[in-house]
């Protein structure tokens, strides 16, 4: 379960829309008790991968450290990361498989011509073989139901 | 040479959830075998099905990349740490 208020979601579909129709991406720091998750900020960063940013993304080593260091300035931890999917839907492909990280949340969110449409968050399987969705949880309402990769 | 390996959370699952792990070794190489067979569940994590580190998993000795350095080959000196630094990637399948 990752508990998201409405507003970082719009601030995460904002950036996708701003990039549109390059992939965003950015870190999610928050609480973490047992797999519950909460994320209390959002840092945006910068696409680092110049060559394809319409189809990829990249936050470098040098970015991660910041991310954690941010985090740990706040006492909150590093809780995963989110990326845009322009014109793609809001599931991991087989590239984001290749290079995931167990324990992070990946928060996708799906942006078509230009318009944020689904918002979905996936944790990567301890044998790497595939996602599980994870819930998310707005202040008022769960938004998506686990019910694994479509 | 006794060297420290910090953990990132990602992986402490599979670590005994230990933040940093002590072990002696006298190359990176040395290092991370010694981690592995210590913590057999992280090397799916760490290596490709070609027992190369993958590619988004950097390895530093004293905050320098060992890309610069010597590689898996980087001799340590004693009380040296070694931060394992994930790097993020991915996007659509087209």
């Amino acid at each position: 379960m990752l508990r998201v208020r409405e507003e970082l979601l719009g601030r995460i579909r904002a950036h996708g829309v701003k990039t549109y129709p390059h992939e965003c991406c950015g870190a999610l720091l928050g609480r973490d008790s047992d797999g519950s998750r909460e994320v209390i900020e959002l840092l945006e960063l910068a696409n680092r991968r110049l060559d394809s940013p319409r189809n990829r993304f990249e936050v470098t080593p040098d970015d991660v450290r910041l991310a954690e260091r941010t985090g740990r300035e706040k006492k909150l931890e590093l809780l995963g990361w989110y990326h845009s999917h322009p014109d793609a839907p809001a599931r991991p492909s087989e590239y984001d498989r290749d290079h995931a990280w167990p324990w992070y949340s990946y928060l996708i969110v799906s942006v078509e011509k230009g318009e944020p449409r689904d918002t979905k968050s996936w944790r990567l399987q301890d044998d790497r073989s595939g996602y599980e969705l994870e819930a998310i949880e707005t202040a008022d309402r769960v938004t998506s139901i686990p019910s694994g990769p479509g | 040479m006794a060297v420290k390996v910090i953990i990132p959370t990602p992986l402490r699952a599979y670590a005994g959830k230990q933040q940093s792990v002590e072990l002696e070794a006298a190359t990176v190489g040395e290092a991370l075998s010694a981690l592995t067979n210590r913590f057999g569940e992280l090397k799916k994590h760490l290596y490709a099905d070609d027992g190369r580190l993958r590619s988004f998993v950097n390895v530093y000795v004293n905050d320098e990349d060992i890309r610069y350095l010597e590689k898996d080959q980087t001799h340590l000196r004693e009380g040296d740490t070694i931060s394992i630094v994930p790097s993020i990637a991915g996007g659509t399948r087209h």
